[in-house]
């Protein structure tokens, strides 16, 4: 009933291509927006900031990143955790060498150096397709894993090999260390997540969205009609790593505060962010974050449903966890190979015509 | 000549068995790629459940006993017999074969004509299941698995080749195991090329490996080779598990060997038998030779991780099919 384009007149070029073009998606959207800022930082808990909403904001950034490369411009990559590594690994590089420096251009540095580092590692995919360069990007992986375990430089030769983020503050309230309020670092990544997805949505309907989208349906019909496949590529690399980048700097500053390598950044980190991207949808910026919400609230949910409730000991949990995590990614593949956003996308598509579907 | 040459050598005869290793894994993922254009990251955990399988058997525990305890207070583990190795193994073939049929009903058949990197998904999925699953059949400790192969260095070489080197040097030290295991990749080789080549559904096989739609117009049965596929594959594994897991027991990182075959078969190409086994023994020795000398001496070690593939990346922007590959063709 609500849900139409009927009656809402559209009367510049401006309005007949904005991101929603029904009131209804609108408000939702401005509504979601000042729930997010106004009200969740006063109902937040420790618990929930740490388990479930910083992780989700987080992911959500590194989803809608590996989105950028792999959903929009189609190059496969299972570099992401070693390009999470190199963002974190350059905050904290950045703000202990420059301690003045304002933490949030820090974050956007870190993103700026691991956009390099993935241009750097893109340049194969120049002459490298498909499942051959999805095993390519494991070189990375592995290779800036190594990097920074064996290279003490990145890790102030520090005793124990790990990373700690010292204490930032932004007008006046600490947002990454110890004494970070949950609020704060809620409020932190939110500002980010909602910048860049704001970008992205924007970048990928524009110029070069067209032009990563033309690369992936076919690279050499889009070569044809004038697209350059090497600049494409490359900013896909660039755009998609800084993004990747950003996520891992705020992991780490954020969200863990003190990080070892190989266990925050392994591969396994690259298969979570594929799997969310996959799940939520490629190609899609709110796939991210269906994504990212449901890889991250699944395993809560499941752990408090097999622990909390039914008393089963932990490692069982975790087992059972693994199972039910790959028959769903299998039932979705099957049911709906382009992920949430598709049923999102068909539920719209249902609701215009709610109630009289004739 | 001096002690560190000698050393050299053993270090690359060593790297060749190691590729062997590479290669048994890296069959199993041609084989189905080959059969179904599916590329199953999967085998590096079917080996790891075929290997934990096969302990389970030989040392006769409760499949689930966990989750029985668990779920109603019981206190079981044991049925309280061995099975000989033979019988274990010929068990663990029998729920491989069993898998194989269970994916192609629950899974492939849904996915037939979906994207690759759909299919691929797939398969990750699959062996996150796997991996669940087996841990929830048998428990998730290491376990020893002992099938009655020699273990340990080979002395006979060693004594013989003692004489070689000056005073410092024993002689070229080799793991029995790894020598089994180049026996037994080897004879798999051979009877999967024999098999592919003079039976019948070996034909069937390379049929529908060319053109699925060709081969389903003489009317050859698309699913029933899927199951031959995914059996002859989950065999593969079970060999890959008995080697690897003798060598280093069963436990998770097993399932990670799947990663290290991935090089291996960017090198040799997708396609390509030969290709595995080539592909497998030049990153084998690659990787050892190239920490031996420039790894451990210069850049602190532990080179082994990315080694394999930085030299498949390397390789690949020179020629992107592969050594074996089909070449790639994009316009004609």
């Amino acid at each position: 009933m609500l849900y139409r384009e009927a009656g809402d007149y559209k009367t510049s070029y401006a309005k007949d291509q904005q991101t929603f073009p029904i009131a209804f998606d609108r408000w939702g959207y401005r509504l979601t927006i000042a729930f997010a800022v106004l009200v969740v930082p006063f109902i937040l808990n420790d618990y929930w900031t740490n388990a479930v909403v910083l992780p989700f904001l987080i992911y959500a950034i590194a989803a809608i990143g590996l989105n950028i490369l792999t959903g929009y411009c189609g190059q496969v990559s299972l570099g992401s955790g070693g390009f999470m590594a190199v963002g974190a690994y350059a905050a904290y590089k950045l703000m202990t060498s420059f301690p003045e420096l304002n933490i949030v251009f820090v974050i956007l540095l870190s993103g700026g150096v691991t956009a390099l580092v993935g241009m750097l590692f893109g340049l194969p995919s120049l002459r490298i397709k498909g499942f051959y360069l999805a095993v390519a990007t494991l070189a990375a992986q592995f290779f800036l894993v190594w990097l920074f375990n064996k290279v003490p430089w990145f890790y102030n030769y520090s005793a124990s090999g790990q990373i700690s983020a010292p204490e930032r503050s932004l007008f006046g309230y600490a947002v990454t260390g110890a004494n970070a309020h949950p609020a704060t670092s809620y409020l932190f990544c939110l500002g980010f997540v909602f910048v860049l997805a704001w970008a992205a949505r924007n970048m990928t309907r524009g110029a070069n969205g067209r032009k990563w989208m033309a690369i992936r349906d076919m690279d050499i019909a889009a070569e044809i009609i004038g697209v350059d496949p090497m600049k494409a590529k490359l900013t896909a690399f660039g755009v998609s790593s800084f993004y990747i980048g950003i996520s891992g700097a705020l992991l780490f500053a954020v969200y863990l505060g003190a990080a070892e390598v190989g266990e925050a950044f392994g591969i396994e980190k690259s298969f979570l962010i594929l799997f969310m991207v996959i799940i939520g949808g490629l190609g899609s910026i709110f796939g991210s974050f269906a994504g990212a919400a449901f890889m991250i609230l699944m395993p809560v949910l499941l752990k408090n449903i097999m622990v909390g409730q039914m008393g089963w000991p932990t490692d069982l949990a975790s087992h059972f966890q693994f199972v039910i995590v790959g028959g769903l990614i299998i039932i979705f593949l099957i049911v709906e190979p382009h992920g949430l956003a598709q049923l999102w996308r068909l539920a719209k598509e249902k609701l215009r015509l709610w109630p009289f579907p004739h | 000549m001096s002690a560190n040459f000698y050393y050299g050598i053993e270090v690359f005869l060593n790297g060749m068995m190691a590729g062997v290793l590479y290669s048994l894994v890296a069959l199993g993922f041609v084989l189905i790629f080959k059969a179904s254009g599916i590329f199953n990251y999967a085998q590096g955990v079917m080996a790891l459940f075929a290997a934990l399988t096969l302990v389970g058997f030989q040392n006769g525990q409760i499949p689930f006993s966990n989750l029985i305890n668990a779920v109603f207070g019981t206190n079981i583990h044991y049925f309280g017999w061995n099975m000989p190795a033979f019988l274990a193994i010929i068990c663990t073939l029998v729920v491989m074969i069993i898998f194989a049929y269970l994916v192609e009903k629950y899974v492939l058949k849904h996915l037939v004509n979906q994207e690759p990197i759909i299919l691929f998904m797939a398969t990750i999925g699959l062996a996150y299941f796997m991996e669940g699953f087996g841990d929830l059949m048998w428990g998730a400790d290491i376990k020893k698995l002992d099938v009655g192969l020699p273990q340990g260095g080979n002395i006979w070489l060693e004594e013989n080749t003692a004489f070689l080197g000056g005073p410092d040097f024993y002689g070229f030290y080799l793991d029995n195991l790894d020598m089994w295991a180049t026996v037994f990749a080897g004879l798999l080789v051979v009877s999967l090329v024999l098999f592919s080549q003079y039976t019948k559904t070996g034909r069937a096989l390379r049929a529908v490996a060319d053109d699925h739609q060709a081969a389903l117009s003489v009317g050859i049965s698309l699913r029933t080779i899927w199951v031959i596929v995914w059996s002859i594959a989950g065999f593969v594994a079970l060999v890959a598990g008995i080697m690897w897991g003798s060598k280093s027991g069963v436990q998770f990182s097993l399932s990670l060997i799947a990663l290290k075959a991935l090089p291996v078969l960017m090198l040799g190409g997708f396609t390509s038998i030969p290709g595995a086994i080539v592909g497998g023994l030049i990153i084998g020795v690659g990787e050892k030779m190239f920490e031996f000398l420039i790894g451990v001496p210069f850049l602190g070690g532990a080179t082994e991780n990315w080694f394999a593939y930085m030299l498949a990346l390397l390789f690949l922007v020179f020629r992107p099919q592969g050594l074996f590959g089909e070449k790639i063709i994009e316009r004609v």
